[in-house]
């Protein structure tokens, strides 16, 4: 079974090579999405590249931020949505039930759109997903605490008041903390749904800055509403539309000159 | 455009006036009507306490605390074995009740949801939460005094956790409620199971609230009277150690020595009334300043 999905992902990765030069770190073949009985992916399919930063565009209710929750399954908390088809991380697919999801969840960190710091002090936030999979000693624990805040550009503001309450920061602090909490896992793949859409353009201009060194690291996937963002942050750019993918392409192309009239209509405003 | 705008306005039919007067007498006799009913209200409770205060106070002395509850026909007294059975009493009641309550409004919560189970749960609980406290006294005379061949502290412990159960159970749940589900994803995102988001996060955002909870329930048990008549009963001595036998308490002290012929034990009465009724303001007060303080931070 897994090797069948590895042999699928390397040729993936060949074809991927061949257009790009670039590997695919996730491959999404034939997804489809479930809300009960209303399905709202249909079909996907689609590649993420390694250590790109990947922009979902399109809609309110285009199923972009439903894709983005297939990728480490936090769907599943809800039992009555589902999801078929093939999602091959490193050419395993993660919707396999035999995929431990907490470890999954390890591997494809997420911050969403509110920030969510944890009512617990500043380096608790922090070193909370470390605990869960590391047992480390206190000082490298400290390590790596430091090192997420400062990856996060965060260590300058917070390093007098790491005992301190990481509810009350400011927003745009507040969700530099949760990308920090989520980077001091050290994940392959970072999920951002819309993460500075309740931001002010300054906090707004900090993420941005800080998604593009990331990019060294993680291969990101961010979900955004804001065309500029998208233009002005990824390598690649989805349009979808209606739950189906209109068009795939680097960003450059699908925005000085997309192949598709729908995407042309949506990414100049004409509609959407 | 200056001028055209002067004509308009000048043909224009005024605006004003046009409300009736009976509106603005109906707006204002509602706020009226409301406001005395408020003060009849917060009348009657001021009434109670300030007699309370009145009758209470005068019976207040060292020997309240120190004294055991006099025997028929003696003089003087106190009420330090009642005071002590009843502190001992609520103990028992909030140590069993509270990790039933906290999980059982756990599981509600963040398990049951919306499932069958929860809902048959939810709705008896909340039958629990109205019974008559008398019945829940009847119930555990049968559960307990009987077989056990008397009145005890433990039969009285238990029916005042029955008391406290439902009211935690409310409280948590409730509480947990407010809980952001976007808290509980995030925590799930970062890989952690269930138990660890229910104990690490959710339980810790919404402590206070489950804290007041548990305060609020222990003093309503803490005035309880009609379950301790069948099951802790009362005595004029110390507990034993055992806690068999009738042990001593307020509620029933009250009860007892209100309606007694005697001077010193209706005075008595009186002290214990306002002793207690002042636990529970001061544990509300707690309560509330423990919520406050929350919403704040």
């Amino acid at each position: 079974m897994s090797s069948i999905a590895v042999s699928a992902s390397s040729a993936i990765g060949k074809t991927a090579a061949a257009d790009t030069g670039v590997p695919v770190r996730i491959a999404v073949r034939n997804l489809n999405f479930y809300y009960g009985d209303f399905r709202s992916l249909k079909d996907i399919s689609l590649d993420f590249y390694d250590r790109q930063v990947t922009a979902l565009i399109g809609p309110s209710g285009c199923g972009k931020s439903t894709l983005l929750r297939t990728f480490n399954r936090i769907y599943s908390l809800y039992p009555e949505q589902r999801a078929d088809g093939q999602i091959l991380l490193d050419g395993q697919n993660v919707l396999s039930p035999s995929i431990d999801v907490n470890e999954l969840r390890a591997r494809v960190g997420m911050v969403f759109q509110k920030p969510t710091p944890f009512p617990m002090s500043i380096y608790d936030n922090i070193s909370f997903g470390i605990r869960l999979y590391e047992k480390l000693p206190k000082s490298e624990l400290d390590g790596r605490v430091e090192e997420a805040l400062r990856k996060a550009a965060l260590w300058d503001e917070v390093k007098d008041k790491l005992r301190q309450s990481g509810m009350g920061l400011s927003g745009g602090q507040q969700q530099r903390l949760c990308i920090a909490r989520t980077i001091a896992q050290r994940p392959e793949v970072i999920l951002l749904d819309e993460p500075t859409s309740a931001l002010d353009p300054i906090s707004t201009g900090k993420i941005e800055e800080l998604i593009e060194q990331l990019r060294s690291e993680f291969t990101i996937v961010i979900v955004t509403h804001n065309m500029q963002q998208a233009a002005r942050i990824s390598q690649f750019t989805a349009f979808m539309y209606l739950g189906e993918l209109v068009e795939f392409g680097p960003t450059t192309k699908m925005f000085m000159n997309p192949s598709k009239k729908q995407t042309q209509d949506y990414i100049t405003g004409r509609f959407g | 455009m200056d001028t055209a705008l002067h004509k308009t306005m000048a043909e224009a039919p005024a605006p004003w006036g046009r409300v009736r007067r009976s509106r603005y007498i109906a707006d204002q006799a509602l706020k009226v009507i409301c406001t005395l009913f408020t003060l009849i209200g917060a009348a009657v409770l001021g009434w109670i306490l300030l007699m309370l205060l009145v009758e209470g106070i005068g019976g207040l002395s060292a020997d309240v605390f120190t004294q055991t509850t006099p025997g028929p026909g003696s003089t003087g007294g106190g009420i330090a074995n009642a005071l002590v059975g009843s502190l001992i009493l609520t103990f028992l009641g909030i140590v069993v009740a509270t990790p039933i309550g906290v999980l059982a409004g756990t599981y509600l919560a963040e398990y049951g949801k919306s499932s069958k189970l929860a809902e048959v749960i939810r709705f008896v609980n909340d039958i629990l939460l109205a019974a008559p406290s008398i019945l829940i006294g009847l119930f555990v005379y049968m559960l307990m005094v009987q077989p056990m061949g008397g009145y005890s502290g433990w039969a009285g412990g238990v029916a005042l956790a029955i008391i406290a159960v439902p009211v935690i159970v409310r409280t948590t749940e409730d509480m947990l409620r407010l809980v952001p589900g976007s808290l509980r994803e995030a925590g799930a995102a970062l890989g952690a199971p269930m138990s660890t988001v229910i104990i690490k996060i959710s339980w810790k955002a919404a402590r206070a609230g489950m804290v007041t909870g548990v305060l609020l329930a222990t003093a309503r048990i803490a005035g309880e009277t009609a379950p301790l008549l069948f099951t802790a009963l009362n005595n004029n001595f110390w507990f034993n150690a055992n806690l068999m036998g009738g042990v001593a308490n307020l509620p029933v002290m009250i009860y007892q020595f209100a309606l007694s012929p005697y001077e010193n034990w209706r005075e008595l009465a009186w002290a214990g009334a306002l002793i207690i009724t002042l636990s529970i303001l001061a544990l509300s007060v707690v309560a509330r300043l423990l919520l406050r303080k929350d919403k704040v931070r």
